[in-house]
Order: C-alpha cells, then structure tokens, then sequence
C-alpha cells in the first residue's frame, strides 16, 4: 500500500490485449489443473485404463493382416484420450467455474470472455497433447503399436489432433451449460462420453460389425471421425476392409471436424451461461 | 446529473429503481446518491434488496427499470474500460483454491491496465506471511482477504465491498479498517454492505437503512434518525448507588449535577441511543407494518 496524501487520479490507459490476458490465463489454468490430483487422474487414467483392459482381453490378430486387435485399440483409444482432455473436462471445470465464483469474479474484472476461452483452449491442448503421448507411449510398449515414419501420416495426425481438439474443446464448452452445478457435471457429461465410444469404433472394434443405425449415430459426432483418422495414420492401408466406407475418407472427415469446429462455435454463442441454475 | 463531456458529479446515481423476481418486486423504487471519495453505507436486514440493488450497480444483474449511473456509465451496458475502474469484493467466492495467494494476484494485477504492486497490496491485506500459500488452504478470514486484495489489485476509482469482514478476528477488522481508510485517503469510493454497526460508525462518511427494496434513510452514522439531538442517559454514582436519569437535555443536567456534587461526579457518563438502537428500531417499525399487512391480506 502506498501512503502518500490523496492524490490526483489521472486517466487509465487502455485495458490489456485480450489474447495477452487469455495467454496469462492459460498459464494459470494448466497450474490449477495440474495440482488438482483427482483431476489429472480422472482425465488421463479412463482412456489408459480401457485401452490396457481392451487391448488385455482382445489382443488375437486380425485374420490375414498381421495386425493384432490390440493396435486398433491403442490407435482408436487416441481419439477418446483428446474427448477426455477437452469434452470432459471442459465440461466438468467450466461448470465448476459457475459455481465457485470463477465466472462471477471475470465478469467483474476488465477480463473479457475470449480471454477465459484462450485460457481454456490453451490448456486442453497441452493437456491433449500429454494425454497422446502418454497413450502413445502405452501403445507402443505393451501393444506394438507402430509409429509412423512417412511426414504424410504425420501431417494427418497433426490436422486430426488440432480439428478434434477444437471441435470437443466446444462441444465441451456447449455442454457445461446443460449440468444445473458442478456436482451432477459428470454424470452428465460422462454419459455421451461413454455412449459414444461404443458407437464409435472406440470399445467396439471393428465399427463395421455395429448395426448401421448406431453407426450412423455415431458418424453424427467428432469422436467417430477422429478414430477412424487415427486408424488411418497407425495401421496399414490394408486395414480400410474393417472401416464402414471400406476406405479412410480422409477428405469427409476433414470436412465433417471442421463443420463441428463451426458449429461448436455457434452452439457455444448460443448457450453460454455465466451463471449456474441457482443464481438465478 | 451528466454533463456534456460525460463527467459526473455523484459516483452512483440512482433513480426509481425497480427489480421484480416473478412479479414481486424486490427493489421498488429506489433513489440513491453517493459522492466521489465518500465511504457509503448500505444497511438492511437479510431479503431488503441490498445486494440486488448492489448487484445491479456491479453490472451483475439487469433491472426492470429506473436510471442508474456508476462513474458516468449505465453499468448494464459499460465494457471493459469501466470495470477496470471499479473493484468487487463479493460474497462466497471459493475459487482458485490450487492457486498460491501469490500467483493469483499477481495474474489479476495484469489483467488491468493499471495496477497496484501485488506484494504490497498482499501485505496490505496481512497475507504478507501466507503469500505461496494455496488459497484452499487458507482459513475462512484469510480467504477473504483474497477477495479483498483482488478488489483492489486494479487501483479501483469505486470499490464495492459486500459484507468484508465476515470470518475476521477482531484484529484482523481493525487492520481491515486501516486500509478501508487509507484507500478512502487516497480518493477511492467505497460502497460497504454490513451487518456489523461498529463497522458502519468506525467508517462510513454517510449510512442508508434500505428496507422492503426502498430507502428508508440517508444521513450521517451519527446523527442517524436524530439520534444526536434525542434524550440521554446520564448515570453516576451517589452514595455507592447507581443512578440513571433519562432527560432531554444531557447537557443542563450534567452541569446541575457537578454544580450539587462539588465538581465531583463519581462514574458520570451520558448515552446516547445505538445506531444499534436506531437501527432496529427503523427496521421493528417495517417490520410491524409489514406483519400487518400480512394479516390484512
């Protein structure tokens, strides 16, 4: 505290650039995430979990391929690993937000909205980007996963990684409203998380022996395409005879992530809220 | 009140504001004046439409209609440079508790196009010694000093507190009480919401008794209600006895007794009534009109 007599209070300068705040916000977040244990094991442990537990159980290989079921696992599992770091918990720590004061606070401080989302985005990157190294890391011990080595396969990953990352970092966002406080955030939001793997091609393995209603649901959502992407980058062209399509459709999956990218967007400007259900 | 170039004279400007939850109004007609540099008080019993009225000023809540004007803007619609000027100490924030008191100020201090020195205003608020410490594992006091240290990080023009000092040990809101008045020293406004009397005379410049979402009010803590100029107490004692007099005019009576007494008035003091008394007795009188109306309902 300063103790000069009362002074003259001169004109403030502008407020700070919105992505520098969002920038320091993201760095705040990842700290806050990153020391709340029970957070970092929920997220990263499900998909680790199911894979080894998957992978375990249907580890024979597929006919004629010499590709064990395992490897289709720890590629699809990928996906999963991204909606965990992003959907879920986006989902659960945005709703969490409206409920301890965090949003209360923003909005009375010059932070603006796109600041917070920065710092959000930031951090489901990052963190997306751990959990894939720890899934891929997993793969490639226990399940003989094989690391591509061509830079097309890569570039693949890369564009797969960014658009799934964004769509589900929305779809997240969207969601969080839907939960009325953060104690039934999860059961909400674990509910399409879990659903949808099995009608993805995640659990259930190949996705072409689902019947074609639950396969035509699941082609609706991001997680469908980002599998059959990941897939498409860790296994063999020889492998497309299990994919629905019978080929990896890169060109429709890029177009359906980004359409998600869109429209997780205007679902985000349409339902927001600052508020939980009880602060009226 | 604006004048041309959007200057103006009062901090807060209110007139007829009205706030309906569900057709009832909560705030109803609501007229209220606070000066630049003032410290201003807003007392009411719990349900009166304080922290509404508040919350419409912080911008948090919209209104149903009235005209409200916070440092020259409408604060439903002021952006980002208006609430770099304006400082929120609300009720219940559990936040940031995996943040160090450190960290958490010093990322709000950036946030703001101008601001205090984040160790200073950590000592300020007596956090000096738990400064990396996680604010989850703070005391419930200590957690509001937080709050109290991110109202004022941005250098605030206006600082709205609500209930501060709940959870503080005694020294603890008498050091708060230091810094409210150097802050007000240094030109800042304050708008206080208490439960606590003391408080409201240790720091207010003015005081309101807001009642059923009206004012029922407005004046100095202590000449509230005419309390000044109302009848005393005057006791003493005489002969090992206690004696208590109610009269009108302390004063005459006080020189009368040390005129009897030699100049020697064994345990003399004068009282006069409470803000405490005058407090409750504005809130008994709205509260018997209001079980009245009830009955004749």
């Amino acid at each position: 505290m300063t103790t000069q007599a009362p002074r003259v209070r001169q004109a403030r300068p502008q407020p700070p650039n919105p992505i520098k705040v969002g920038v320091a916000r993201g760095s705040i977040e990842l700290k806050q995430f990153f020391r709340e244990r029970d957070a970092v094991v929920f997220t990263f442990s499900l998909p680790v979990v199911l894979l080894v537990l998957l992978a375990g159980i249907f580890s024979d290989p597929v006919e004629k391929t010499g590709v064990e079921a395992s490897q289709i696992f720890a590629a699809s599992m990928i996906a999963a690993g991204i909606m965990s770091a992003t959907f879920v918990s986006l989902g659960t720590g945005i709703a969490q937000d409206r409920d301890d004061g965090t949003l209360k606070r923003l909005r009375g401080t010059p932070t603006p909205m796109t600041s917070y989302f920065i710092g959000k985005i930031l951090m489901v990157l990052v963190v997306s980007f751990a959990e894939v190294v720890v899934l891929l890391a997993v793969g490639k011990g226990l399940f003989d996963l094989k690391l591509p080595t061509d830079v097309t396969s890569w570039l693949t990953f890369a564009w797969v990684f960014v658009l799934g990352v964004i769509a589900c970092a929305l779809l997240g966002i969207a969601i969080s409203s839907v939960p009325r406080s953060a104690k039934s955030a999860s059961a909400v939001i674990m509910l399409p998380f879990i659903g949808l793997q099995f009608i993805s091609g995640v659990l259930t393995n190949p996705i072409s022996a689902l019947s074609s209603p639950l396969v035509e649901i699941g082609s609706v959502f991001p997680l469908k395409w980002m599998a059959q992407g990941f897939r498409s980058v860790f296994l063999p062209d020889s492998m497309t005879f299990q994919e629905v399509a019978g080929s990896w459709e890169l060109g429709r999956m890029a177009l359906i992530l980004a359409a998600w990218c869109v429209g997780g967007l205007v679902l985000c400007l349409l339902t927001f809220r600052w508020k939980n259900g009880r602060q009226g | 009140m604006d004048n041309a170039w959007g200057m103006t004279e009062t901090a807060v400007h209110v007139r007829g504001l009205v706030k309906r939850y569900g057709g009832t109004p909560v705030v109803n007609g609501l007229d209220l004046d606070i000066a630049h540099g003032e410290v201003f008080a807003l007392l009411g019993p719990n349900g009166a439409g304080k922290t509404t009225t508040v919350e419409i000023l912080e911008g948090y809540r919209d209104r149903d209609s009235g005209t409200v004007s916070v440092l020259g803007e409408d604060p439903g619609k002021a952006g980002r440079s208006w609430r770099s000027r304006i400082g929120i100490v609300s009720q219940t924030a559990s936040d940031a508790a995996e943040l160090t008191v450190r960290e958490v100020v010093g990322h709000f201090a950036t946030t703001y196009p101008r601001h205090r020195d984040p160790d200073a205003v950590i000592d300020g608020v007596g956090l000096g010694e738990h400064a990396t410490k996680r604010v989850g594992r703070l005391s419930g006091g200590q957690r509001r000093r937080v709050d109290v240290a991110l109202g004022i990080i941005g250098d605030p023009d206006l600082l709205f507190l609500d209930e501060p000092t709940t959870g503080f040990d005694p020294e603890a809101r008498v050091q708060f009480w230091q810094l409210i008045r150097q802050l007000s020293m240094e030109g800042t406004t304050i708008v206080l919401t208490t439960h606590y009397l003391d408080e409201v005379e240790a720091l207010a410049n003015r005081v309101a008794v807001i009642a059923r979402g009206q004012m029922k009010v407005v004046g100095d803590p202590a000449t509230l209600g005419d309390r000044a100029d109302a009848g005393a107490v005057v006791s003493w004692r005489e002969n090992g006895r206690l004696m208590e007099m109610e009269t009108a005019s302390p004063d005459q009576f006080v020189a009368e007794l040390v005129r009897r007494n030699s100049g020697n008035v064994p345990g003399l003091s004068v009282q006069r009534p409470s803000l405490e008394d005058v407090y409750l007795q504005l809130i008994g009188e709205d509260n018997s009109a209001s079980a009245y109306r009830r009955e004749s309902a």
